[in-house]
């Protein structure tokens, strides 16, 4: 069910929240966290609800979306509420705000946050430079960015290292959670020797490619390099290598992955790229800080880099 | 397996996110055409591997008496998983598994056929890198638990060398009572020692059952009401709506007891009855539920605090149905019982006098699997008896299936000018709170059986110790005639309503 509640308050919006569980059943009591959607509002706004109705299946959540509209018009809240079919599992309140309340978001969303219930922020596209002390991000515990919608990933995951609070994370680095697992589990077997050197493998855009050098370089400590392919296509290959041969991960077609080791057949493994729907889900699981993002941030400033294959060599300078 | 002085760099204990991918290894199906094995166990391993938990190239071995080749087994578990799994098809995960799909066709007494079997797995870890570890399901018949695993050992399937492991995964039942469950845990282990012997209780892979030890041991507010001092008595309660037809084969002279009690609701009694493990590892769990089961007993006498029934044809929930007798296959004199009740002590100082009563049935009032905790009435009310007329007992209910959940019911003032007390409840439903889309029980188990992790399966002790508690009333049953008959679509006999009225107490009605 989808009701309008066009020029409105947040009180309003309240009021007939209670209105439709009186008429409903229960709709929200149980829902154990709010997720704050920020975006501008147009396409991205639709999409970003979509992704977070799915991973509402795992996380029942009352969802605000705050859509920022036109800046240069009088001040006024479009709040429109869905609930049922509408909204996956969860609740979902679409406020679009225009005029001067486009920047002071933070206002309408703190009287309809659910009582005592973690707050998590999320970002489809831009993100404010340093999100924990945004006005929404202050209100989070938890804060989700992407550096994987921007061009100039490396710049902007500088600026997340250098912002980092605990409780700041990229969905940029949960794309890359299927590829460290079977890395670990790849090192899990016998023969249990010292990795030497790591080389990682991307295309120049890939913010994930960049974060997977950073965290092998602070758990492993040897030197990582990481090479640039053309733009798109994510990561392609990680090797890491060893006295007894190569390591090797790798997705040349962004589908299936291939995992090499010395003296055993090559095994094969569905690596598709993740769905923003699927990284969210696994975002909303945890809502403590994450250290190992953080170290891989501070990782990433001693790792090589390197541009293509006749590229030239760069190395540590990332700053 | 693992070098105890190496770690992997790669891994952290603050990293939560890492999954637990197994390490390179394949399952082999015995019974692989069975109910069990299309309706949960290859679904399941599609679930996993679309959760990306399975490792590369890990294989699946069918074994049936089919004349099957490899193709039409992966089309047998292509079928399957479409219709059965919980994640969405995708084609580049299933591609994957299917080229790891093997089939061996044979009986259990064919050497032939094993040695094949042992060939193909050979295959296996040079084609596909299992790498030596091999995970056998039996889903068979357990009359069949011996010639297998002898064929297991002479083709040398169940050899592990330190570097690979070999292990076996069997379902209920453990054998039909005491000595049984002692002949069959010899033949197993036999040939595997018991810590490559994984028992399936697939309700220790639910997450309401799981679940039962964060209530009690992650809160401060149901602990200390959690014994005798509070609680008045324990209903412990699985019912469903089906009837047997088509099941004679396995069920005559099996009955609800056996078929239920012994594992699934003493398992939850454990569970809900026993003291506070040191730690979650798999040998303080076990310690701790084999330590309140082996001080669980029933209670004297057995005509009084024991019900058995047998349902007979009547409406359920809108159909006619026909009775156990008239069920296809069922011996029209047939004395199986489809409904049993049990009263149980547990002599603790924490349950002292607080009695657990455990039922089940086929064809009760609906399917329903809930664990109630009935407390005790305040000990003085300030209210004169007009006021509380309609109050209850205070219980705390953890609904195990379905509609998972916890539920909490208790006294409040009726609106109005007078003061009066009626009951509510007061919920949690995992589905409003988490997740409509929990793994599968056969998920979880599966996947700790490829790591061999045996917390959430029950110990050869256990169960031999659930056999001890619920031999005599078996015995007793046996020496006393017909079962009493229900109607299908009821709660249950009458004798189960007089065995509950004869301590002052009733059945909730789930």
């Amino acid at each position: 069910m989808i009701v309008d509640l066009p020029s409105t308050t947040t009180s309003a919006v309240n009021r007939k929240l209670v209105d439709l569980r009186d008429k409903g059943g229960a709709v929200a009591l149980g829902r154990v966290l709010t997720l704050v959607i920020v975006t501008d509002d147009g396409a991205q706004a639709e999409e970003s609800i979509e992704a977070a109705n799915a991973a509402s299946r795992e996380h029942p959540c009352r969802v605000l979306v705050l859509a920022r509209g036109a800046k240069r018009a009088a001040a006024r809240l479009d709040a429109q509420i869905r609930v049922g079919g509408d909204a996956g599992a969860s609740e979902v309140l679409v406020l679009r705000i225009y005029g001067p309340l486009a920047g002071e978001g933070a206002s309408v969303v703190v009287p309809l946050l659910l009582p005592d219930a973690p707050v998590v922020a999320w970002w489809p596209g831009d993100a404010p430079k340093v999100p924990a002390t945004d006005p929404i991000g202050r209100l989070a515990q938890r804060r989700i960015t992407d550096a994987g919608t921007r061009g100039a990933p490396a710049r902007v995951l500088d600026v997340r290292r250098d912002s980092y609070v605990a409780g700041d994370t990229d969905l940029a680095w949960t794309r890359l959670t299927t590829w460290r697992g079977l890395l670990a589990a790849a090192l899990d077997q016998p023969p249990h020797e010292d990795v030497e050197a790591a080389t990682v493998t991307g295309a120049v855009d890939s913010p994930s490619t960049d974060l997977l050098a950073g965290w092998l370089r602070s758990r492993l400590g040897v030197p990582v390099r990481r090479d640039r392919s053309g733009p798109g296509g994510g990561m392609s290959a990680v090797v890491l290598s060893r006295r007894s041969g190569p390591i090797e991960l790798s997705r040349p077609d962004g589908k299936i992955g291939t995992l090499s080791q010395p003296g055993q057949p090559d095994r094969r493994v569905a690596l598709q790229r993740r769905k923003v729907r699927d990284c969210l889900a696994e975002e909303l699981r945890r809502l403590d800080a994450d250290e190992t993002y953080e170290a891989a941030l501070a990782g990433l400033a001693e790792v090589e880099v390197r541009a293509g294959k006749a590229g030239a060599r760069r190395s540590g300078t990332r700053r | 397996m693992t070098d105890p002085a190496w770690t992997n760099p790669l891994r952290d204990p603050r990293d939560r996110r890492l999954p637990r991918i197994a390490g390179p290894c394949g399952l082999v199906i015995f019974g692989v055409t069975g109910d069990l094995s299309r309706k949960k166990l290859m679904p399941a391993v599609y679930d996993l591997a679309n959760r990306g938990l399975l490792p590369p190239g890990f294989a699946l071995t069918g074994f049936a008496r089919r004349d099957w080749a490899d193709q039409d087994f992966s089309e047998v578990v292509s079928e399957a998983v479409r219709e059965h799994a919980r994640t969405p098809f995708r084609q580049e995960v299933w591609d994957q598994l299917a080229e790891g799909c093997r089939f061996v066709p044979g009986s259990f007494d064919d050497d032939a056929a094993f040695d094949t079997l042992a060939a193909t797995v050979a295959d296996l870890d040079r084609e596909r890198g299992t790498g030596g570890n091999h995970a056998f399901y039996l889903s068979i018949p357990p009359a069949s638990f011996p010639v297998v695993s002898k064929q297991l050992s002479r083709s040398g399937l169940a050899t592990q060398d330190t570097d690979q492991w070999r292990r076996v995964v069997i379902e209920k039942p453990f054998g039909h009572d005491l000595t049984s469950a002692r002949e069959l845990n010899a033949v197993l282990n036999d040939v595997f020692t018991e810590e490559s012997v994984f028992r399936i209780d697939h309700y220790l892979g639910k997450e309401t059952v799981q679940n039962i030890l964060a209530l009690r041991y992650a809160n401060q507010l149901f602990d200390p009401i959690w014994n005798s001092h509070y609680v008045d008595h324990v209903q412990i309660t699985m019912a469903e709506d089906i009837g047997l037809g088509g099941r004679a084969g396995y069920y005559d002279d099996i009955g609800a007891a056996r078929d239920v009690i012994q594992n699934h609701l003493l398992q939850l009694l454990a569970l809900t009855a026993m003291e506070e493990p040191i730690s979650f590892s798999p040998g303080a769990l076990r310690a701790e539920k084999a330590k309140v089961l082996s001080a669980t007993k029933l209670v004297d006498p057995l005509e009084e605090t024991t019900a058995r029934g047998q349902y007979i044809g009547g409406w359920q929930g809108g159909q006619k149905v026909v009775g156990l007798t008239e069920e296809e296959g069922f011996d029209p004199e047939s004395r199986t019982e489809t409904f049993a009740a049990i009263t149980l002590a547990v002599d603790t100082r924490r349950w002292a006098g607080v009695p657990f009563y455990l039922r089940t049935g086929k064809r009760l009032g609906r399917r329903v699997t809930e664990i109630a905790v009935v407390f005790q009435r305040a000990p003085h009310l300030p209210f004169d008896d007009t006021m509380t007329e309609e109050l209850g007992q205070n219980a705390l209910v953890i609904r195990v299936q379905p509609d998972e959940g916890v539920t909490m019911r208790f006294g409040s003032k009726v609106p109005g000018t007078a003061m009066e007390v009626r009951d509510v409840t007061m919920d949690f439903g995992y589905g409003t709170s988490f997740t409509e889309a929990s793994p599968e029980a056969y998920e979880r188990l599966l996947l700790d059986v490829l790591h061999g992790e045996p917390s959430l399966f029950p110990g050869n002790d256990e169960v031999e110790l659930a056999w001890q508690i619920l031999d005599p009333v078996i015995e007793h049953w046996a020496a006393g005639g017909m079962p009493e008959p229900y109607h299908a679509g009821t709660w249950g006999p009458e004798s189960a309503d007089a065995m509950m009225a004869r301590s002052g107490r009733v059945w909730r009605r789930p």
